[in-house]
């Protein structure tokens, strides 16, 4: 038998699995998956983010894949969309590299600098 | 619990189970496994989406990318191009899901969905009617907790009153006042029963609500047992339905489970159980008094009221009795508050109303619309409008209860008021539309016919009333029409309005009076011009060759299975009238179109 405290704790758990089907406004993760993405190792990275996102409880952001971005040698890369603001391009991306972009950016509005795609461009 | 990026929805309701849904999920499934990646996507099985004219239908989540007709062949696309490289295939896509850039619209921007509110249905096509946790999920159970742990039955009572809910099965009886009667009725045991009964030719809203969230139809009649003192409730759904009984039958198993069916549901001293009956689709047995009669067993037939079944029903004791879309708008009711549901529709309807849309339109589906919608926004703008440019003649709502609704009507905000000052009824909600095609006096006849043959017998107006309406218009339909049928029909129409036992009998004669109101001058011609303008009733129809336009080339002559076609080279074909069936393989063969119907 179930009782209500129990129920909302099937309807917090379930909902995080089905908030995907609701129109959602909030950030949007774009990660690359042709051919050279995934080769690079992006899917990885897709299912880091979805996970980290879960676990942050960022309940209005989406994971999203594209196709090819362009600039295969800098793969996996991911295009993060803020709500109101110009894209953010991170390249090279591991699921390590996953975590930072989630608590600083997704969550503090801080891009991590120094895996976006100019600065990376800049090293090399 | 299992996380995963992208969810594929595919519809499950019966329309597109029939055009092969099933197939489509196992494909699924099993490419998903081979590219390796059934760990992250999930294939979810969903209730009617309401678009069941370009289904079988699949959605997409996160991108919403909403695939119509989606063939057996077409799933190993969208497993590789779009869950795999993030490619979204556009060629599958709904046409009226993208923009003019190409870009997906999200599903309230599909003019399908726009102008629908989705009360009812609001589960329908979004969980996974086999999941209890996502029906709880999407605040389910939730109205039932609130109820036992908050309210008292006349504060329920209250709720559904303030609301203005309307029963959803035709008659528009106020819900609220159902409620407390059965609630005020003396009785050491009481029941809740569900009319599941859909008999309607075309409509299939009920349907759809079992398939689609059976668990909402669950928690309204548990919280309609505790507020009226009930701790049994029977679900009579007709045996037609499998997929609906199945679901149905899955759900009640959870709710057991879970401790929200049975002894003291969610750890109160309430009890309250759920039984399904099969009905063996008698369309009498959707009167309450016969539905409540084949519960028990019996057969099914009306008995006349009062006492109504909220102070007799079913084993002589106190039942309520609603129907499934009443029950569904239940729960919503419950948790959002009497005003949500008041600020939604016309002054004396409250809230929306599913419609079947069937017949010459090109959205054929369900659809959920607020009270006081249009004919012309739900014909045109949900439905799509009338296929290959014909023009709209006439709708029809209630099925065999209801009638015909014309073009002059269009702009008639439905709701349960408007539609019988025009000589039509809400009904349970099956809409069909005509086009200048189709003949107004064989639509009578194809309902009339309907209820002839489901009339039960038990009382003579609508047994022997009925039939003799039919053979009128089974004469009028054949040509051998007289001055004075109409009259005659008009008489025994009003007769067996007002003497039949039961609503079955009460409504028969609507598709007949309404279409002689509105479109008289048809049944005349069929009467004095022996003629069918809309070319249906074979009788009165002649093929004819246009000399003109004959090649003499022989083809109707030699497809015709009567031999009735004859001709020489050079020289115009000749149908002889007698021998002629009027099947139509000549007109059809013709490669000049020189042959005619009139």
């Amino acid at each position: 038998m179930k009782t209500l405290k129990e129920l909302e704790e099937i309807r917090q758990r379930t909902l995080e699995s089905v908030n995907l089907r609701k129109d959602r406004k909030g950030a949007r993760v774009v990660v690359g998956m042709a051919t050279c993405g995934i080769s690079a190792g992006a899917r990885p990275v897709l299912m880091a983010f979805v996970e980290e996102i879960q676990n942050r409880r960022l309940l209005d952001a989406t994971v999203t894949q594209t196709g090819c971005i362009g600039v295969c040698r800098l793969e996996p890369m991911v295009e993060v969309y803020m709500p109101g603001e110009e894209k953010v391009t991170y390249v090279n991306m591991t699921p390590e590299k996953v975590k930072r972009v989630v608590s600083e950016h997704l969550v503090n509005g801080q891009v991590v600098r120094e895996f976006i795609i100019g600065a990376v461009e800049k090293k090399d | 619990m299992e996380l995963y990026r992208s969810h594929v929805l595919v519809c499950g309701g019966t329309g597109c189970h029939s055009s092969g849904s099933s197939n489509i999920i196992e494909h699924f499934n099993r490419d998903l496994k081979e590219y390796g990646i059934d760990k992250e996507v999930q294939v979810v099985q969903t209730g009617c989406f309401g678009l069941c004219e370009v289904g079988p239908i699949v959605i997409v989540y996160p991108e919403g990318a909403f695939y119509s007709r989606v063939k057996d062949e077409d799933v190993t696309e969208i497993v590789s191009e779009h869950l795999v490289k993030g490619r979204i295939v556009k060629h599958l896509l709904y046409h009226d899901s993208i923009d003019q850039d190409e870009e997906i619209k999200s599903l309230d921007e599909v003019p399908f969905y726009q102008k629908q509110e989705r009360i009812a249905l609001r589960n329908c096509g979004v969980i996974n009617p086999e999941s209890i946790d996502e029906y709880i999920a999407f605040d389910g159970y939730k109205a039932l907790g609130k109820v036992l742990t908050e309210m008292t039955p006349e504060d329920v009572i209250e709720t559904i009153k303030a609301s203005g809910l309307r029963g959803r099965g035709g008659a528009g009886f106020p819900a609220g006042l159902k409620w407390e009667f059965t609630y005020k009725a003396q009785g050491d045991k009481k029941y809740i029963a569900c009319n599941a009964d859909e008999g309607d030719p075309g409509a299939f809203m009920d349907r759809s609500i079992l398939e689609g969230d059976p668990h909402a139809v669950i928690e309204a009649m548990t919280i309609a047992g505790y507020t009226v003192g009930a701790d049994q409730g029977y679900i009579y759904v007709r045996a037609e339905y499998p997929i609906a009984v199945k679901r149905m039958t899955i759900a009640i198993a959870q709710a057991r489970e879970y401790g929200l069916l049975g002894k003291n549901i969610l750890g109160t001293d309430f009890s309250f159980d759920l039984e399904i009956r099969l009905g063996a689709g008698a369309f009498v047995c959707g009167e309450e008094t016969a539905l409540l009669a084949s519960v028990e067993g019996d057969r099914g037939e009306p008995r006349p009221r009062p006492p109504f079944p909220a102070v007799k029903g079913l084993f002589g004791k106190p039942t309520l009795l609603n129907n499934v879309e009443t029950y569904a708008n239940i729960p919503q009711i419950i948790i959002n508050g009497p005003e949500w549901l008041q600020a939604i529709g016309t002054e004396k309807s409250k809230g929306t109303k599913v419609f079947a849309l069937g017949g010459k339109i090109n959205n054929t589906g369900l659809v959920e619309v607020p009270m006081g919608t249009t004919l012309r926004e739900i014909i045109y703008e949900v439905g799509g409008g009338i296929p290959n440019g014909k023009s709209f003649k006439a709708a029809q709502t209630g099925g065999p209860s209801g009638g015909c609704i014309p073009a002059q009507h269009l702009d008639t905000p439905i709701d349960y008021d408007s539609l019988t000052e025009i000589g039509s009824m809400m009904g349970s909600g099956g809409l069909i539309v005509m086009d200048e095609d189709n003949c107004m006096v064989d639509i009578a006849r194809f309902f009339l016919e309907f209820t002839v043959e489901e009339s039960c017998g038990k009382c003579p107006p609508c047994r022997i009333g009925t039939k003799r309406m039919l053979e009128l218009l089974n004469k009028i339909a054949e040509g051998k029409g007289e001055e004075g049928d109409i009259e005659k029909l008009i008489e025994l129409g009003e007769g067996i309005k007002v003497a039949s036992l039961c609503g079955l009998g009460q409504t028969a004669p609507n598709p007949v009076l309404s279409t002689i109101e509105y479109f008289r001058e048809e049944y005349e011609e069929h009467i004095r011009d022996k003629k069918c303008r809309a070319g249906v009733c074979q009788a009165l129809l002649q093929y004819i060759i246009i000399e003109d336009k004959c090649k003499s080339c022989g083809l109707c002559a030699k497809v015709c299975p009567v031999n009735a076609i004859s001709g020489q080279r050079k020289q115009p074909y000749v149908i002889d009238q007698d021998p002629c069936i009027k099947c139509g393989a000549c007109m059809e063969k013709c490669p000049f179109d020189a042959i005619v119907k009139r």
